[in-house]
């Protein structure tokens, strides 16, 4: 555990009217992140791993139980926390630098700084040279760079990402990984992680929350013995880090092996 | 270069099969015959009474292009952010709308007299309701999720509007807008076939009236003639103020 508490979950439960039946996506997920943790959440298909993050984000309110930040109820959109899902949203007519310059240029920076900052977020990131493309020129793994630094540009201390490198091939993957636990532990941001590789789950997290199916609640609560910085690719062969994906793997079976759910995983909106 | 010749031989074929038969099967005072449509209009353009007549339409076109997209993107912009507002006057909308535009002439003529006013607002009509139509649907298929990742950096309304609804809209303003160019010379046209004394639709019903088949068909060509140049207008002006596409496809094609 690292720091302070920042978010809390306290019997939260949400349900969703579909086709005039309710419909319970999550019930009791009663859990408590600390600051600078990178926590993974993993789990069958609907059982309401997004529904968390949109929770936090303040996207959507829960039906039961209270969800706070800092101590505070999540009530309204938290702009203390940054979203990147599967796909990159980036505006495809703005270049590379102006689609980073976006959270600036809302939040009022002047001209001069936004550019300062933004070379400095490209360097961050492995970007330079690159600000005059358009997304539609570039590979999966540089728009998913861009769009991590424009994540960065505003700072939220909090990233909640949904399978972020789930549509990248395996080695690219690595290496975005290797990035992304480089870039969370120098910036000391706290992470929630979702995603559907739990070789993934335990090589980012400090810890992983396993969610049974729908209706979903956390069944498991891992802490991931493993160190602060990784080395991604040494990993691979760390016969502790086997050892917890074995075991991660054990726990998670009798869940994946429900059967997967009726209805899609709602969309934050 | 082949299509290119292909295409030049066509034409060549239609205009032939036309010339001979004037000569045989037909009669050239209903069909005329090239050559004599190539006078008539060289008469046009030497008279000077082609630029003049032609200005005209392509005042009354323009205007009633810009006025009829301006009201459409605003009304599609409005509309596309406000659901309820939509829900309301929807049923008015699609009335309108599926009225034949052309049939609002008479009373346009009637309120606003047989001079440009008329052909503008009656262009601008037709205009409206199809870039109307394509920014409201562009408005309306802007990623939620998208909108929902920018909130959370802060934006609001109007950054929305400014950052990803309009420009997002862009393509479908453009689709709208290359789509209403012939609609809109349909307005100037038949406003100025109906009740007028200049314009290239007068020059074509001036033709008729004296039953001169080569002066109609020289009329119509130079009709032709303006759609092109105002789509060539239009496809100009979106690979301008949309240079993101434009790469897109050059990666395609080099790849």
């Amino acid at each position: 555990m690292s720091g302070q508490q920042i978010i809390g979950f306290e019997g939260v439960g949400r349900s969703f009217v579909h086709r005039d039946r309710e419909l319970v996506a999550t019930r009791d997920i009663t859990v408590s992140i600390h600051e600078g943790e990178i926590v993974t959440i993993v789990g069958p298909s609907g059982c309401g791993k997004t529904t968390m993050l949109n929770l936090v984000a303040g996207l959507m309110a829960p039906s039961r139980g209270t969800v706070t930040y800092r101590g505070e109820r999540v009530a309204a959109l938290n702009g203390r926390t940054g979203y990147m899902t599967q796909s990159d949203h980036l505006l495809p007519w703005r270049d590379v630098a102006s689609n980073i310059a976006v959270p600036l240029e809302i939040r009022g920076v002047p001209k001069a700084e936004r550019q300062r900052r933004v070379e400095a977020l490209m360097d961050l990131v492995g970007l330079a040279h690159f600000e005059t493309s358009y997304p539609a020129a570039l590979s999966g793994g540089m728009r998913k760079r861009t769009a991590l630094a424009r994540l960065l540009a505003y700072d939220p201390e909090t990233l909640l990402l949904d399978e972020p490198f789930a549509a990248l091939d395996a080695q690219l993957r690595l290496r975005m990984q290797t990035e992304l636990v480089r870039l969370s532990r120098r910036l000391n941001k706290t992470v929630l992680f979702v995603t559907h590789d739990l070789d993934e789950a335990v090589a980012l997290g400090d810890r992983c929350l396993v969610f049974s199916p729908r209706p979903g609640t956390i069944v498991r609560d891992v802490t991931i013995p493993l160190p602060r910085d990784r080395d991604m690719v040494a990993l691979r062969q760390d016969p502790e880090y086997r050892r917890l994906c074995g075991e991660l793997w054990e726990q998670v079976a009798p869940a994946l092996d429900a059967t997967a759910s009726e209805f899609p995983e709602p969309l934050p909106s | 270069m082949k299509l290119f010749l292909g295409r030049a031989l066509l034409i060549v074929a239609v205009l032939v099969v036309w010339d001979v038969s004037a000569r045989t099967v037909t009669d050239e005072f209903f069909i005329s015959r090239p050559e004599l449509v190539a006078v008539k209009f060289l008469e046009l353009v030497t008279s000077g009474r082609l630029f003049y007549h032609g200005w005209i339409t392509v005042l009354e076109t323009v205007a009633g292009f810009l006025t009829g997209a301006a009201a459409g993107i605003l009304v599609g912009l409005l509309l596309g952010r406000n659901e309820g507002l939509a829900r309301l006057v929807d049923p008015l909308l699609t009335a309108v709308n599926s009225l034949p535009k052309v049939a609002l002439a008479p009373l346009f003529i009637m309120w606003f007299g047989i001079d440009l006013g008329m052909k503008i607002i009656l262009t601008a009509t037709i205009v409206f309701f199809l870039v109307f139509a394509n920014t409201y649907n562009g408005v309306r298929s802007v990623d939620v999720q998208l909108l929902e990742i920018l909130r959370l950096m802060g934006a609001r309304e109007r950054d929305l509007i400014a950052k990803v609804i309009v420009p997002s809209a862009l393509q479908w303003v453009f689709a709208g807008l290359q789509l209403s160019v012939p609609y809109a010379l349909i307005g100037a046209v038949i406003g100025e076939i109906m009740a007028a004394n200049r314009g290239l639709g007068f020059l074509l019903q001036d033709a008729a009236g004296q039953l001169d088949t080569g002066g109609v068909f020289a009329a119509l060509f130079a009709i032709v003639l303006l759609a092109l140049l105002l789509q060539a207008v239009v496809r100009g002006t979106e690979r301008w103020l949309t240079p993101w596409k434009v790469d897109g496809e050059r990666r395609e094609a080099a790849a």
